[in-house]
């Protein structure tokens, strides 16, 4: 197993030390986590979606958080999902995607604002697509 | 002198133009631009027959960050000014922006304390106005009797007054958009009046292009323009960039207001176009009120730009 002393002393102490080697491999190797659903994360800073593109496997739960002191709003630009309600300060916004596509958004309060999501597919060998 | 731009109308354009309809009185801008006087006093210098009217922009009622903590308590200072002002306004034009949030409770605050100026208000949406999930609040309070998102047209002292939509139904990409339904009802709307009827155009996002990287601007808005080339006076009243800008281009004088609620930074000027924080004892210097005034026989339209504190 490739898990350094450093990691695994530190699941140890929060498996309360009681875990079995394999049970840590489950913890930590995301292929193996099957209950835990991707996630992936846009921050809304200075009117500007960072990352402006962001990459995901399909399944993956993408987050946008709006940073900003004026509200924001997620729009697919093709309609591909519901839009979001307006963003005020530390709002945030979720859609989970499930079809491997590129999908282009913008803030619809403020269209200037464009962002990119690209979906590929879940990678070969996996249970779920 | 700005009679003599090549781009500018011509003096004898001008002469031409000067007539103004339905009341025989002599009409100009002065060599083509609105004076900003900048200081309340000299309004009191109007005439008893001139036409003024009061810009509210921008009021973002239900804001509470750093920026300004309080921009219902500025709204209310605004309105205070507006009620101490020397000659009473015939009516008020807000560009937009009433609430922060579309909320019922915001729009109620703003009419709470708008209201308190006993003045007829001729409103525009802001894109702030439209986030409710149904987008009907605004159309609901404000736009009774209007076209579309809330267009509409109406007559006062002879000018006729244009309020647009550029703030619905925005595209990807884009800028402030007003659309081919209401571009197409511009040019019918405009289509029978004389060419020397004094016009004033107000929407929110300013119709000229100032800074696209930050959204200031209206992608179609030249078309809609185009109807009015042939205007002799044509007035643009906007808002959304929170302080006052002025270009001339032709016939055509374009203004933006300050706002009551926070301060934007000039153009490029900061990482964003988002509420700028400046020391408290600036604030008001930098949110405000215009007063607009047709003055009849001194050839001359003013725009008066007054900070809630100079």
């Amino acid at each position: 197993m490739a898990i350094s002393n450093t990691v695994r002393s530190a699941l140890i102490a929060a498996a309360l030390g009681a875990a079995t080697a394999t049970m840590l491999a489950a913890v930590v190797i995301p292929t193996s986590a099957q209950n835990v659903a991707p996630a992936g994360a846009v921050s809304i800073d200075n009117f500007t979606f960072t990352p402006a593109s962001l990459t995901v496997k399909a399944g993956t739960t993408v987050t946008w958080t709006n940073k900003d002191d004026i509200p924001h709003g997620i729009a697919a630009a093709n309609n591909e999902f519901k839009k979001s309600r307006a963003l005020d300060t530390d709002d945030s916004f979720s859609f989970t995607f499930t079809t491997p596509g590129t999908y282009k958004y913008f803030c619809y309060i403020h269209p200037h604002m464009v962002g990119t999501i690209v979906v590929e597919a879940a990678s070969g060998g996996n249970a779920t697509q | 002198m700005e009679s003599d731009r090549d781009d500018g109308v011509s003096r004898r354009k001008v002469l031409e133009c000067m007539t103004w309809a339905g009341t025989g009185v002599l009409w100009t801008i002065s060599g083509g631009v609105p004076h900003s006087l900048g200081i309340m006093g000299e309004a009191q210098a109007e005439e008893s027959k001139s036409l003024t009217f009061l810009q509210l922009s921008d009021s973002h009622v239900g804001f509470d960050k750093p920026a300004n903590p309080n921009a219902l308590g500025t709204l209310e200072e605004a309105i205070v000014k507006v009620n101490a002002l020397p000659k009473k306004p015939a009516f008020a034009i807000h560009t937009g922006d009433i609430s922060h949030l579309s909320l019922e409770s915001q729009f109620d605050d703003a009419d709470r304390i708008i209201s308190q100026s006993h003045l007829d208000v001729h409103y525009v949406p802001g894109e702030h106005d439209f986030l409710d999930p149904d987008q009907k609040f605004y159309k609901d309070r404000y736009g009774r009797g209007t076209k579309g998102a809330g267009w509409y047209s109406f007559d006062a002292s002879g000018v006729h007054f244009i309020g647009l939509v550029n703030v619905f139904n925005l595209k990807a990409g884009g800028l402030g958009d007003l659309g081919a339904d209401q571009i197409e009802w511009l040019e019918d709307d405009v289509k029978h009046l004389s060419a020397s009827t004094p016009i004033v155009v107000f929407a929110h996002i300013p119709l000229w292009t100032i800074y696209p990287d930050w959204g200031w601007g209206t992608d179609d808005a030249a078309q809609a323009l185009s109807y009015l080339k042939r205007f002799g006076s044509v007035t643009v009243l906007n808002g959304h960039i929170h302080q006052v800008m002025q270009k001339v281009e032709g016939n055509v004088t374009f203004h933006t207001a300050r706002s009551t609620a926070f301060p934007q930074p000039a153009p490029g000027q900061g990482p964003s176009p988002g509420p700028m924080k400046v020391p408290d004892d600036q604030l008001r210097t930098m949110l405000g009120i215009a007063n607009v005034t047709f003055k009849q026989n001194e050839q001359r339209l003013a725009i008066i730009d007054t900070p809630l504190k100079a």
